[in-house]
């Protein structure tokens, strides 16, 4: 086809965008190993959702609960796309530790893709970080106390705390900025951060391929021919004396 | 005999950081330039001063005599025993421009980067400070009484600093006014106490004061003070009686002003010993919700970040 063959000779996208749909894998993969794909998804989801609730969104201590009544009451399918974001966010969350266990138990973060296992620590690390930052912003009294509760909880860590909670609150108090920080961090520096690891993520998984369940007939190692058996059984002809290297010859 | 790779070589000027330092002074001229003049002037003169060494060591290189070469050649075939010097452990002119790109480029990162992350982290810790608060004339808290004070801790930044004291006139002391000021904010992890008892809402007065207007409720917290969120209960001084907290009840300094009770910093309470006017205070530096300030966890908050 014309202009996808202009756009291959220019770019070689459309070769590797078909490597990666259509690569190889296990056959007998399941529906367990589509629990990535459905957090990706959820991600997207996510995404696409937030940069539209961003439209009537405002962070700003006087005017943030009263936007979100006005995108949920009154914008035109509003209520949608906040009730997919709100909800979606646990989807999100729930399809992490979901997909996390699915690798876990199929033993898929071994040899070689424990890289991979920490990259998908730090993304689960910081996809909580994004639901955190988000419960504040409808900013109604659960918002509020839940924020004032989760920044307190990490001023008690040892040493580091009272400058971790201040850091988080912009200030020793809660206060004008503490909103649009927490905006700002939950729409534009955590969701970098989050496209990033998960194009890590997904660049080893297509590097290293897809891991068969630990059931599997294709398992690693199960597919290579049998050892061949020793030259001869029993003990072994010790070699004559002067064949040991770094002995002197008698 | 001619050295096949010697001529070549020569009139490469050396490798030095003469460049390198008037590359700085640039930066540092052209950054003065919107900053400050005297800025200005110290990056002209660098940039002047490695300049003019660049330009010298260039030149120098340019004059071929100027190397000790000519022996040379009469003593390399007489002395064959002695091995060349190795071509490899000179340092080459592209490792040097490799080491220079890259060294600039973190330069030019870390000055855009550095403002960045200051400007992000720094308000938080720099220009922190309570505010007073006027709560009023002191005639309206009556003696013995718990009263709910709700007032804006800081008028320009609007309702977000509103906050709640439970205040209680202990009556005169030697000759002077003795206020309870306790902060509601909860030691376990900063959830608003509610007092153990009837809040008299019918009877509340709004006072006008320079920080707005401030609510006085009256209050009967007959039980203490309990927090909704996690079930941490204080006595009526602010002693822990059951629950997560760590310790008692923040308090408010306070100060009489022309008649008016105010509000001034926060300070946390180990615990209080006896109450009203006679009550002894175990007080400390405040500290964060959560955090220990009198027993040996006390070390893990060893400096806290500025109120």
């Amino acid at each position: 086809m014309y202009p996808l063959d202009w756009l291959e000779e220019r770019s070689g996208l459309v070769g590797a965008v078909r490597y990666f749909l259509f690569r190889k894998v296990p056959g007998d993969t399941n529906w367990f190993h589509t629990l990535g794909s459905a957090t990706l998804t959820a991600f997207l989801v996510q995404l696409v959702t937030g940069v539209i609730l961003a439209m009537y969104y405002k962070p700003d201590p006087q005017n943030a609960h009263s936007s979100i009544d006005h995108i949920t009451h009154d914008v035109t399918l509003g209520w949608l796309v906040r009730g997919m974001h709100k909800w979606g966010a646990s989807v999100f969350i729930i399809l992490m530790f979901m997909h996390m266990g699915r690798v876990f138990l199929f033993g898929a973060y071994k040899y070689p893709r424990e890289l991979n296992w920490i990259i998908g620590v730090l993304l689960l690390a910081t996809g909580l970080f994004e639901g955190l930052t988000g419960y504040l912003l409808p900013f109604d009294q659960t918002a509020y106390w839940a924020t004032v509760v989760a920044i307190n909880i990490n001023g008690t860590a040892p040493f580091v705390g009272p400058f971790l909670a201040s850091l988080l609150r912009g200030g020793a108090e809660i206060g004008p900025d503490t909103l649009a920080r927490f905006y700002s961090l939950h729409m534009l520096l955590i969701p970098g951060a989050l496209i990033g690891l998960i194009t890590l993520h997904l660049y080893l998984v297509i590097r290293l391929g897809v891991t068969s369940p630990p059931w599997s007939s294709e398992a690693a190692g199960s597919g290579r021919p049998p050892e061949p058996p020793p030259a001869s059984a029993g003990l072994v002809r010790p070699r004559p004396r002067a064949a040991v290297k770094g002995r002197p010859t008698e | 005999m001619e050295n096949p790779r010697g001529d070549d070589q020569r009139h490469q000027p050396p490798p030095s950081l003469w460049p390198v330092g008037f590359a700085v002074g640039v930066v540092c001229l052209l950054v003065g330039l919107i900053v400050s003049w005297p800025a200005a002037a110290v990056g002209a003169a660098i940039a002047v001063v490695f300049g003019f060494l660049w330009a010298r060591d260039v030149v120098a290189a340019g004059r071929g005599p100027a190397l000790p070469e000519p022996a040379e050649p009469e003593a390399a075939p007489t002395a064959p025993a002695m091995p060349e010097p190795d071509p490899v452990e000179r340092f080459p002119r592209s490792v040097f421009l490799e080491m220079s790109t890259l060294g600039l480029g973190a330069v030019i990162g870390g000055i855009v980067t550095v403002p960045a992350i200051g400007f992000a982290v720094l308000p938080a810790f720099l220009k922190q400070h309570s505010p007073e608060v006027d709560l009023g004339p002191i005639t309206d808290f009556p003696e013995g009484q718990y009263v709910v004070a709700t007032f804006l801790r800081n008028p320009s930044e609007g309702e977000i600093s509103r906050r709640t004291a439970y205040i209680r006139n202990n009556g005169l002391v030697s000759g002077k006014p003795s206020f309870t000021c306790i902060s509601n904010r909860c030691a376990h992890l900063g959830c608003p106490v509610q007092p153990g008892g009837p809040v008299f809402d019918s009877k509340k007065q709004t006072v006008k004061t320079k920080n707005g207007e401030v609510d006085l409720i009256p209050a009967l917290p007959a039980a203490g003070f309990i927090c909704p969120c996690h079930g941490g209960a204080y006595d009526q001084e602010g002693n822990r009686t059951a629950g997560p907290p760590v310790r008692a009840l923040d308090r408010y300094e306070f100060l009489i002003r022309d008649g008016h009770l105010v509000l001034a910093g926060t300070y946390s309470v180990a615990s209080v010993s006896g109450s009203g006017a006679q009550a002894k205070i175990h007080r400390y530096q405040l500290a964060g919700p959560g955090q220990h300030i009198d027993s040996p966890e006390a070390w893990l908050y060893p400096v806290q970040p500025p109120h």
